[in-house]
């Protein structure tokens, strides 16, 4: 047997590219529709899975989906701001307990998280290192991005500027780790996270800055009426909140009317929330309430019915390959006629002949098929995160 | 060691026909088979082989009415009492020279591809002259060389009797004589039978007879 083996692996060896182009026909049309339905099905247990943890979303009127996909993982465009009063209101009401988030900026690639301690407790994280944050300009990382940062507690992480060219824009801020998350392999571990005023601070919204009445702040004094002074742009604005400079950190306006890109709504029970959602019906209301399953499961919906119409067409093209490879043997056996004849006239037994042409189909339908396992695998480990990177970009 | 009598043979397509009333080759004998084209040479070499069966008559190899076994033990007797030698070489592109020598010993199972087995090929090899060339494929190697390796793998399971259909017909003269050196050679040594289909009747002088097909040729 393994001399027939060895003269069908000779015979695959010497033709390479024909074998190699067989090769690769089997396993795309094998892994496509294969790899296609993992793919759907690991990124659909993920986007269910965190969205079954997320009871209620509150947030501003607007697509449910953008608020979803942001409140959840962080990654889409901010939707429709609404404001800190709505997180009061949902406290106010007693019917749930209300998360904030204010998920906009970034530092380089992720995501910078403004929340309350409430939230690690809600998500069940656990802190490898470190604590909570505390004050103003403290930040927690998820696991992902300190090791990908290499940043450990006592470390530094700098916001990003929302544009270089706008000189009224967002500033970057320096903020101190103070903790670091254990894994949880969700989008929790690729966010920093931040007291929501820190977040308002980067906004520029809450900020510090020389103390105008100080004899040395003279020159960035523009006027002064009574108790009021007015700075000039010469006035030092802090970039990095200290324990020297925390206490000149100070509001402008009303906190309530602080802008949130959403609230965590975590009822005290099915009724509370039912009633809750109940609140959010009415036309002339600014805000909406949603249930994060609800709005995945139309999403994966659509995504179902698009992977049906592309597995359909993956099944046509697979069943022409198919025929062309069967061809590409057929004809292959007519070019052979005479070599097959030579093995017989010199002794060749039928079974022998018939062993080495089915194993040399064999092999590459196994190495294809094999290939498109070791494919299948490497999607099942990277593939979720591909499309869900694609969906909420 | 070759005994035919009365030996009728036509294909099911066309009005080829073969008749030989009588034929006896002893053993160890080198026999050379002449005749134009088409007269029915290779097809008497299908029949003593063993690859073709006859309408009627009789073909003995060593004894064996080959064309009444069945196809196994026609396949069996074949690789074990006879060895073939082609004019196109018929050897397989994808392996190299020690591959296609041993190649009968790869598609039969009751040959033994032993390390005795592969010591002689190499053995064979070296005697005849590509020694050097074992790893190579064979479309690096000259007409010559092809033929080589062809014969090498004729020999290699030590039959009683060659079969050459026109060895030399796609040589040049050093190179058929050289060819039919190892075949002779070959049969001297080990007393076996040679029976060579040839259109070069140079090199008939070289036989101990001559049979001409012209006798059997039947329209």
């Amino acid at each position: 047997m393994s001399d027939v083996l060895y003269l069908a692996w000779r015979y695959l060896a010497f033709h390479k590219i024909k074998t190699a182009i067989l090769v690769a026909s089997i396993t795309l049309i094998v892994f496509l529709p294969v790899g296609l339905n993992v793919i759907v099905g690991q990124s659909s247990e993920e986007l269910t899975a965190r969205a079954e943890a997320t009871p209620l979303l509150v947030g501003a009127k607007g697509s449910p989906l953008e608020l979803v996909l942001n409140s959840l993982y962080f990654d889409a465009d901010p939707p429709e701001l609404t404001t800190y009063a709505e997180a009061l209101r949902i406290s106010e009401s007693g019917l749930a307990n209300p998360i904030p988030l204010y998920v906009r900026f970034r530092s380089r690639e992720s995501p910078i998280v403004g929340t309350t301690l409430d939230y690690f407790e809600f998500r069940g994280l656990e802190f490898a290192g470190g604590r909570p944050m505390a004050v103003l300009g403290e930040c927690v990382l998820g696991s992902k991005v300190a090791k990908d940062l290499e940043i450990g507690v006592g470390g530094t992480v700098i916001s990003s500027p929302e544009s270089v060219f706008d000189l009224a824009g967002v500033y970057p801020l320096k903020m101190t780790v103070v903790g670091v998350l254990d894994p949880s392999f969700t989008a929790d571990d690729e966010a920093i996270f931040v007291d929501i005023k820190t977040a308002w601070v980067i906004q520029g919204l809450v900020h510090g800055h020389q103390d105008l009445a100080a004899p040395e702040a003279a020159a960035g004094v523009l006027k002064r009426e009574g108790d009021t002074i007015v700075g000039n742009a010469s006035v030092v604005q802090y970039n990095e909140i200290t324990a020297d400079n925390v206490d000149s950190f100070h509001f402008h306006g009303d906190m309530s009317d602080y802008p949130v890109s959403a609230i965590l709504a975590v009822p005290e029970d099915q009724k509370s929330g039912t009633i809750l959602m109940g609140r959010y019906e009415g036309e002339e209301e600014l805000s909406q309430v949603v249930q994060p399953t609800t709005v995945m499961n139309e999403l994966l919906d659509t995504i179902l019915t698009i992977q049906g119409f592309v597995v359909a067409a993956i099944m046509l093209v697979a069943a022409a390959t198919i025929a062309t490879a069967a061809l590409v043997f057929m004809l292959s056996l007519r070019l052979r006629r005479r070599e097959i004849e030579t093995m017989t006239k010199i002794g060749g037994s039928r079974l022998s002949i018939g062993t080495i042409l089915v194993s040399e189909v064999a092999a590459v339908l196994v190495l294809g098929v094999f290939l498109a396992g070791v494919l299948t695998l490497v999607t099942s480990q990277f593939g979720a995160g591909i499309i869900r990177t694609w969906l909420l970009s | 060691m070759i005994s035919i009598k009365d030996l009728r043979f036509r294909y099911s397509e066309g009005e080829f026909a073969l008749h030989v009333p009588d034929l006896g080759i002893e053993g160890g004998e080198k026999v050379a088979i002449i005749g134009p084209s088409g007269s029915g040479k290779t097809t008497l070499l299908n029949l003593i082989a063993g690859i073709r069966s006859p309408q009627s008559g009789e073909v003995k190899t060593q004894g064996t009415e080959v064309g009444k076994l069945d196809d196994g033990a026609r396949r069996d007797f074949r690789i074990r009492q006879i060895g073939l030698v082609f004019q196109e070489f018929e050897l397989l592109e994808y392996l190299n020279v020690l591959d296609n020598i041993l190649l009968p010993f790869r598609i039969n199972r009751s040959l033994r591809l032993s390390k005795s087995v592969r010591e002689r090929a190499t053995q064979l090899a070296e005697e005849v002259g590509i020694g050097g060339y074992l790893g190579r494929y064979v479309r690096h190697l000259s007409q010559g060389e092809r033929q080589r390796v062809s014969v090498c793998r004729a020999l290699l399971a030590q039959p009683p009797l060659i079969l050459a259909d026109e060895p030399t017909g796609n040589l040049d003269p050093t190179n058929k004589d050289r060819v039919l050196d190892i075949l002779f050679d070959y049969c001297d040594r080990d007393g076996a039978t040679l029976v060579t289909v040839t259109h070069d009747h140079d090199l008939l002088s070289r036989f101990e007879r001559v049979i001409d097909f012209k006798q059997f040729y039947d329209l």
